[in-house]
């Protein structure tokens, strides 16, 4: 949308940034999304409006950050991000990936393997996979398009296309992406100045983040829930990106993580993956790499969903979150933060500002389980997470955690204790079931009757000891319901 | 050949109805909907709305200067509520304002003094309270209530499929733009521009050649966009004729979701008769359509699905009786198919009842009775049938007999992961099945300079159509394809245009392309004929077969010194027209609705696949492994573009059986009304495997250059999906009572996993 002719106050900070290969320097409010300014500012249409909620990824786009000197790209859907997040960072659109008179090799290998057909969702494709061409750490191909619907291909052709890009990628060496893939033509040549050239932009102050009203960071959440609000509401604060994954850290027995930091960080941090080996297989259940490049844990905690992937994951940690008002910081356990549906203990000033939980031992035993009426980019129906700490067959410690059956992500505290002291075996977890029955209220709704998320959460904790102690559970057990 | 597109998508240089530049004072709509789903209106207030800074002007009912209807087969259908509302989302008022913003800001502030009326969602409801669109209509064949003694078994049953949303990933939209003396040029992202032009002109009171109608492209259309694009191209057309300025809508997701209708849900009744031989003997069935508010495309929906109600298989005896059932939804539409899915999926749900009973896979059912040529449809035509051939290809290549063995053994060794494998066979009728639409236009320009340019009534929405138009124009010219410009759909050009819909557009406006085409060759070769006599080239006055090759003339085989270039230049000084508008209309079908009894169709695409799942009995979530499908394709003009509609409509197909679920709470609202909520499949979702492969087959068929009708057909092979979801719950849980109710969500086949036994 054109916001211009509305805007009754135009007199915002200036936000300064690279749009592809030119430098753009603005006064529109840092609330505005990055999409509309790339349509309906800069008349750039070749980024396309889908859902405007981060669920097509028609829109998404590449944006470039110096991390410690480092040039950093990671896809964004441009329909949730506020101008703020651009500060000092390069976007770029479909447009400026195209080559004068030729087709990049991305855009060569989805015109070859038949992978556009309205050619609608198209742009949102090749943007996701040149993002896959500047990943420093290439992830699995076919994960740069996992946030990316198409309605007409059924994806088989997509999947040819991914793996002709992945072929460019076959000989690339410690070289940096952007100076690589400008080298081999995969894109233009300005990609190659652009580290240099986003040093010497003119440092700006964050770009009116002394506000207090609403704090701003991935908008993954916010953008959906009342994008048209956030444009005009002055006083917001944004704090995207002012830390990096670095924050992920170990002191003493615990892990400390900046309440800033994106799945995405976890997901790189090898401190983080240490300690959970499964977490690149649970986190791919949870939306999609350009949601997962912007939402942030903190965010995903504050909006206080009942079914808050992130949420549920740390809650079963015994997570301790730090809020602070800038000033003074109180800690409290994760589970104490959710007092009633969508009600929180925090005050309007604070914000969190940290998380750390006791990193399990060699004896502990977690899992993450989530069902969703699609099984990827989707909404949870249920989510559960489960960690137990075994000492001679017994269980000494357990804590699990449930998304979908109450009105908060639920910390199921009777059931942990029922378990603790017992082994694990048939009967220990029917008399688990029966007590976390008592825990939960589930509600029907899109997502499920309150039968079937009933019946799912006791399928979801027989799953987590079926994950790892597939040998003192009975198959014969697991196939019944406990009623 | 690639899509001729695929350059300017992947770029982002395509232009939709969103991207085209806009003129100076341009306004913007959106409109107020009702809230509630059925009542009468009372009033409208607009006051708090019209204060709004910005606002420029809120129509109603009432500022409509020609017919307040937009009804297409029936007229039932007011543009903006009058005196009822009949679904949440019916347009009640236009709210046009200077920016996209202020009209959805100014929305939100329109009140509606509604008093509400009983709200009926269910099509059987409907149908007990003779709330009908249209009177009933039966199929039959031979005698059924004769063939049941016959019968060694007799089976029955329900089955029920829910609707599904197209989501086009461009939603719908249209931008009016004032001309010079009362004329009005619409953009719209339609299927249907002369529906467009037609209604318009219908409730402007002004005559149908003051509208242009202009289409490019559409980011997906899938039958969403035949008949319910007009909405939104009235509307912007409505304002600009009040306000003479250049108006637009380009619609919010949600509204789209909220305002516009889906694919029919269906609750249907069967009898299935078998002998002991298990020949299918007898087949009755009775179908009701939940066709929402009004008729919009419902009648020739429900006729669509008397026509496939049984699929592939010959049944002497068939009576098949529709209902149209008048719900307070919005109005449900076309949607690729057309309401053959539907009745397809019933037949199957017979089959497999009638398997489950007699505890044989249902393959043995199917295999025996698919029809062969010559035998009858329910509805007169006699088949040219490849059902058998490809089935049993699809069988043989694709190892039935060994996929079944190894997923047995594998339910054998597994508890908690069960596999299921099913068989699904399709022969779908191309044709528009109302005769009067089988008829195209095409206009072709030869320019001096040697291009081509061709306009067509046909819609290029991803399928296709316009790289195959262009195929056809560079065959018969034998030129290069860069050489030919295939334009936008435009009802200045092409005048009478049916809509881009029931596979058919490639045929219809292809055979017109090919007829323009030949006659303007024809012409050039005359004119090769004379310019060759006149220089000498030749000593006779006889023409001689001048053939053009590679943009070369030929004489007798040999190479000329006449270029295609130099050729058409000649044409053009000798003021020969190198310009051709071509009529066609296939002569073979007609159709007696009196009777119920023709031959509506030109064609039809047979097909078989095999599909086979695996489903996780502990979670109650599924994959399908992969979907191989032997198809007929006749002989395809563009592999690449065919293939991609049969793994984009089987992908479509399946998720219409599987994680898309429409879901309408009893006061008629959409509750899956986003993209977060109502879930199409993405890349994970997708079978890990999907082989297409043509039927070998040299018979000759009515087609564009014998290249069958791709758009629709491969959807059905994803209701197999369905059955081999149900194959492996059986698998898991062989006792259950599993009713027939189509999407197979993970929370059904969790419930049905552990749900109540018989």
């Amino acid at each position: 949308m054109d916001y211009t002719l509305t805007l009754k106050v135009n007199h915002f900070a200036l936000i300064r940034f690279i749009l592809n290969d030119k430098e753009i320097s603005t006064d529109l409010p840092p609330g505005m999304v990055m999409l509309d300014l790339i349509r309906y500012q800069q008349h750039l249409p070749g980024t396309k409006i889908g859902c405007r909620e981060g669920d097509c990824g028609a829109c998404t786009i590449l944006v470039g950050q110096l991390i410690n000197g480092e040039l950093n790209y990671l896809s964004m859907t441009s329909c949730l991000m506020p101008l703020a997040n651009a500060n000092g960072k390069h976007i770029v659109t479909i447009e400026g990936i195209n080559f004068p008179s030729s087709l990049n090799p991305v855009q060569e290998a989805m015109a070859a393997a038949g992978a556009t057909q309205c050619g609608f969702c198209t742009p949102g494709f090749v943007m996701s996979l040149a993002g896959y061409c500047l990943q420093k750490e290439k992830s699995e191909v076919l994960a740069s398009i996992d946030g990316n619907i198409c309605r007409c291909t059924g994806y088989k052709s997509i999947e040819r296309a991914a793996r002709k890009v992945e072929e460019l990628f076959a000989d690339a060496g410690d070289e940096e992406p952007a100076v690589f893939a400008a080298r081999k033509k995969i894109l233009p040549e300005y990609f190659s100045g652009i580290r240099e050239r986003l040093a010497k932009l003119e440092p700006v102050a964050p770009a009116n983040n002394n506000g207090k009203k609403t704090i701003i960071a991935g908008g993954t959440d916010l953008y959906v829930q009342r994008p048209e609000d956030l444009v005009h509401e002055s006083g917001n604060k944004y704090v995207f990106g002012q830390q990096n994954g670095s924050e992920i850290k170990k002191e003493g027995g615990r892990c400390i993580i900046w309440g800033g930091a994106t799945v995405t960080d976890l997901r790189n941090s090898p401190l983080f993956n240490s300690i959970f080996p499964g977490f690149l297989r649970y986190s791919r259940l949870i939306s999609s790499t350009a949601i997962r490049n912007m939402a942030t844990l903190a965010g995903n905690f504050v909006n206080a969903s009942p079914i808050g992937d992130m949420t549920v994951y740390f809650l079963a940690l015994e997570t301790s979150i730090t809020l602070t008002d800038g000033k003074s910081s109180r800690e409290l356990y994760l589970k104490d933060f959710y007092k009633g549906y969508k009600q929180l203990e925090k005050r309007e000033e604070e914000w969190i500002d940290h998380l750390s939980f006791e990193i399990p031992g060699k004896d502990s035993y977690f899992n993450f389980e989530k069902v969703s009426k699609r099984t990827n980019l989707d909404i949870a129906s249920v989510n559960s997470a489960m960690l137990l700490r075994m000492e001679k067959g017994s269980i000494i410690k357990a804590s699990l955690s449930a998304g979908g059956v109450g009105p908060i992500p639920t910390h199921l505290g009777k059931t942990s204790a029922f378990l603790e002291g017992k082994p694990v075996n048939d009967a220990t977890i029917e008399g688990a079931i029966r007590i976390m029955k008592t825990e939960i209220s589930p509600i029907s709704d899109t997502r499920g009757s309150k039968e079937y998320k009933s019946l799912l959460l006791q399928q979801l904790i027989k799953a987590h000891f079926v994950e790892h102690f597939p040998s003192m559970v009975s198959e014969d057990f697991i196939s019944t319901v406990v009623a | 050949m690639r899509n001729i597109d695929s350059y300017t998508h992947v770029r982002g240089e395509s232009v939709y109805l969103d991207d085209i530049p806009l003129q100076a004072g341009t306004l913007f709509a959106a409109v107020f909907d009702s809230p509630i789903a059925h009542g009468k209106l009372i009033s409208v207030d607009k006051k708090a709305a019209e204060q709004m800074e910005g606002v420029v002007q809120i129509f109603l009912a009432k500022d409509i200067p020609g017919i307040n209807q937009i009804g297409g087969i029936v007229p039932d259908e007011p543009l903006l509520a009058e005196t009822h509302v009949h679904f949440c989302g019916m347009p009640i008022a236009i709210v046009v304002a200077i920016s996209e913003e202020i009209a959805r800001a100014a929305v939100k502030k329109m009140k509606a003094n509604i008093e509400p009326l009983p709200i009926i969602t269910n099509p059987r409801e409907a149908k007990e309270k003779g709330e009908l669109i249209i009177p009933p209509r039966t199929f039959q064949l031979g005698d059924v209530s004769e063939a049941w003694k016959d019968c060694e078994f007799v089976f029955e049953g329900r089955a029920d499929t829910n609707g599904q949303e197209h989501l086009y990933i461009e939603t719908q939209g249209a931008y009016a733009i004032p001309l010079e003396n009362g004329s009005i040029k619409i953009y719209s992202s339609t299927q249907g521009p002369t529906a467009v032009q037609r209604t318009t002109a219908r409730v402007l009171g002004i005559s149908m050649n003051k509208i242009e109608v202009d289409t490019t492209r559409l980011g997906g259309g899938f039958g969403g966009k035949e008949d319910q694009a007009t909405t939104w191209g009235v509307i912007c057309a409505l304002a600009s004729f009040h306000l003479k300025k250049p108006v637009k809508y380009s619609l919010h997701r949600m509204e789209d979701m909220r305002m516009t209708g889906k694919r029919h849900p269906y609750s249907s009744d069967f009898r299935i008769g078998l002998s002991k031989d298990l020949k299918i003997l007898a087949y009755d069935v009775t179908f009701y359509q939940n066709a929402g508010a009004t008729a919009d495309l419902s009648p020739a929906v429900m006729e669509r699905t008397l026509f496939h109600c049984t699929n592939s298989y010959f049944v002497p005896h068939v009576k098949a009786t529709a209902y149209s059932c008048r719900t307070n939804l919005p109005s449900n539409t076309a949607f690729r198919g057309f309401g053959g899915p539907q009745g397809m999926f019933v037949i199957e749900a017979a089959i497999a009842e009638a398997a489950g009973k007699l505890g044989i896979p249902s393959t043995e059912i199917q295999s025996r009775n698919l029809i062969r040529s010559g035998e009858e449809f329910p509805y007169g035509q006699k088949a040219d049938s490849e059902a058998n051939e490809c089935w049993i290809t699809c069988e043989n290549q694709f190892d039935l007999r060994k996929t079944q063995e190894e997923a047995d053994r594998f339910n054998s060794t597994n508890k908690l992961k069960k596999k299921g494998v099913a068989m699904m066979p399709v022969c779908f009728g191309i044709s528009f099945t109302k005769t009067l639409m089988n008829q195209a236009r095409s206009l072709v320009h030869v320019y001096t300079d040697g291009t081509v340019g061709i306009s067509t009534g046909a819609v290029e929405m991803g399928q296709g159509v316009n790289t195959k138009i262009l195929q056809v124009a560079s065959r018969i010219f034998s030129i290069a394809p860069e050489k030919i410009r295939v334009h936008s759909t435009n009802t200045w050009r092409i005048a009478n245009t049916s809509p881009t819909a029931a596979s058919a557009a490639a045929d219809l406006n292809g055979k017109a392309t090919e007829m323009a085409c030949k006659e303007i060759l024809r012409r050039l070769q005359a004119v090769a004929s004379q310019e060759c006599v006149a220089t000498a080239d030749i000593g006779n006055t006889e023409i001689p077969p001048f053939e053009i090759k590679e943009e070369w003339v030929y004489l007798n085989g040999k190479k000329t010194e006449w270029s295609w270039d130099k050729l058409v230049m000649a044409a053009y000084i000798r003021r020969v027209s190198l310009s051709e508008l071509a009529h066609y209309t296939p002569e073979v079908i007609h159709f007696d609705p009196s009777k119920e009894k023709g031959h509506p169709f030109t064609y039809h695409v047979y097909g078989a696949a095999l599909i086979t799942v695996t489903v996780d009995c502990l979670r109650g979530t599924y994959e399908i492994d992969s979907v191989k499908a032997i198809h007929d394709f006749g002989s395809s003009m563009n592999n690449m573009v065919d293939l991609g509609q049969c793994e984009g409509g089987i992908v479509q197909g399946i998720g219409w059986m599987t994680s898309e679920e429409l879901l309408y709470d009893k006061d008629g609202k959409l509750k899956s009304n986003a993209l977060s909520t109502y879930k199409v499949p993405d890349l994970y979702a997708v079978p890990r495997e999907i082989t297409v492969v043509a039927l070998e087959t040299k018979k000759d068929n009515l087609a564009l250059f014998r290249s069958k009708a791709v758009g629709e057909p491969p959807l059905m092979y994803g209701i197999g999906a369905y059955f081999a979801l149900r194959n492996a719950v059986k698998a898991f849980n062989p006792q259950i009572i599993l009713p027939y109710d189509a999407p197979m969500t993970p929370e059904k086949l969790l419930m049905a996993l552990y749900g109540k036994s018989s």
